[in-house]
């Protein structure tokens, strides 16, 4: 890889690096509870809970497991619970 | 108004668990839009969302050094003036590039009037390089610079008062919001983009690993630091304070209990006489802002 005096990158490259892996807790949805307010996808420092189908639904592929949807959900839908690998 | 869904800032980014400025860069590019052009100076979000070949970002972004950000954003503004295009020009940059080293140029950039935003993500100290001390660091924070011991209590120093720095520079907007709040910072981040003229913006971004609480707190921290006085969201519009948020004011032990920089204020003994001067900062913010219900 040739690294040259001003370097560029494509947009959005950083897709390449799976944050999924470093996760511990598992975010766990509980679409009976689920509003629908969309607190969780707001706030998600990765961004990567997308809405699918109406449901919001965590990219285990980058969810560090931070906790914080689990922490500010309203309504308590969300529940952590340990990564089993 | 800004589309809210719009994603901006990609996952696979390597900023820790829970992290404040991860979650400050996504709302501020949905503030933005797409039509915008960065400059990042050197910081942590600078080194966790673009290590090479890798970026984050998915709008034009350019980093060149730790204190010259508000320059390149001023030569990107002229450029796109003289050529007749209207992109959003902003500067994201840490506590330290903007309260330490770039002052300098960012006094540069808002006297030459330059229509840019300059927002600056403050998680209270030099994170990236190990938790430093810095203008931004809060009276009587441990960091690696000012540790607590025997003969101190942490950093000595009050916080530097920037947003009243750069609005006596006769910015038209200058305003503070935290990431406790996001469609605040999406409200308040779309307005200065749409002002014409420089426009400042600090943003409270707690940081779990310098300041020693879990990922998950991030946002029960910021907004602990709003109920308590110890920040204070408000807008400042020609120089004026246009609103301020008001609360009901809760003891500032609260914000300090949560996290490990204020440890030694509790353990082994509680220091009244630190914690009394602590809120007496809370005080005097509550009394400039008129933020008491």
């Amino acid at each position: 890889m040739p690294l040259n005096i001003g370097c560029s990158a494509r947009p959005g490259k950083s897709q390449e690096n799976k944050t999924g892996s470093w996760r511990v807790f598992k975010p766990d949805f509980h679409y009976d509870l689920c509003t629908s307010c969309g607190t969780c996808q707001m706030i998600c420092p990765e961004g990567c809970i997308n809405l699918i189908d109406d449901k919001f639904t965590p990219d285990y592929t980058f969810c560090k497991g931070c906790g914080l949807c689990a922490e500010q959900c309203p309504a308590d839908a969300i529940s952590m619970k340990k990564e089993e690998k | 108004m800004a589309d809210k869904s719009l994603e901006l800032f990609d996952a696979g980014h390597r900023a820790c668990g829970g992290c404040g400025p991860a979650l400050a860069a996504r709302l501020i590019l949905k503030g933005c839009g797409p039509h915008t052009i960065v400059t990042v100076s050197t910081g942590c979000m600078e080194v966790f969302s673009t290590p090479y070949p890798e970026t984050a970002w998915k709008v034009p972004l350019i980093h060149s050094l730790f204190e010259n950000a508000s320059a390149v954003a001023s030569g990107i503004e002229a450029s796109l003036k003289k050529q007749g295009r209207n992109e959003h020009v902003i500067c994201i940059c840490g506590d330290g590039a903007t309260f330490d080293i770039g002052m300098l140029c960012i006094s540069g950039a808002f006297e030459r009037g330059h229509n840019i935003t300059y927002i600056c993500y403050d998680n209270e100290a030099y994170m990236n390089t190990g938790i430093q001390r810095s203008g931004a660091t809060p009276y009587d924070a441990s960091t690696t610079t000012s540790p607590a011991g025997r003969q101190s209590f942490g950093n000595s120093r009050p916080k530097k008062d920037l947003p009243s720095i750069l609005a006596a520079h006769g910015a038209p907007y200058v305003a503070t919001c935290s990431v406790a709040y996001p469609n605040d910072i999406i409200k308040k981040v779309e307005r200065a983009v749409n002002t014409e003229g420089p426009c400042y913006i600090q943003v409270h971004a707690p940081c779990c690993t310098g300041w020693g609480f879990d990922g998950k707190k991030t946002m029960a921290v910021g907004k602990l630091a709003i109920e308590t006085g110890l920040w204070v969201n408000f807008e400042l519009v020609n120089g004026s304070v246009e609103k301020a948020k008001k609360i009901k004011r809760r003891p500032v032990e609260d914000y300090l209990q949560e996290q490990k920089r204020f440890r030694h204020l509790f353990k082994p003994n509680r220091n009244d006489a630190e914690i009394a001067k602590i809120q007496a900062i809370a005080d005097v913010n509550a009394l400039k802002y008129g933020i008491d219900i």
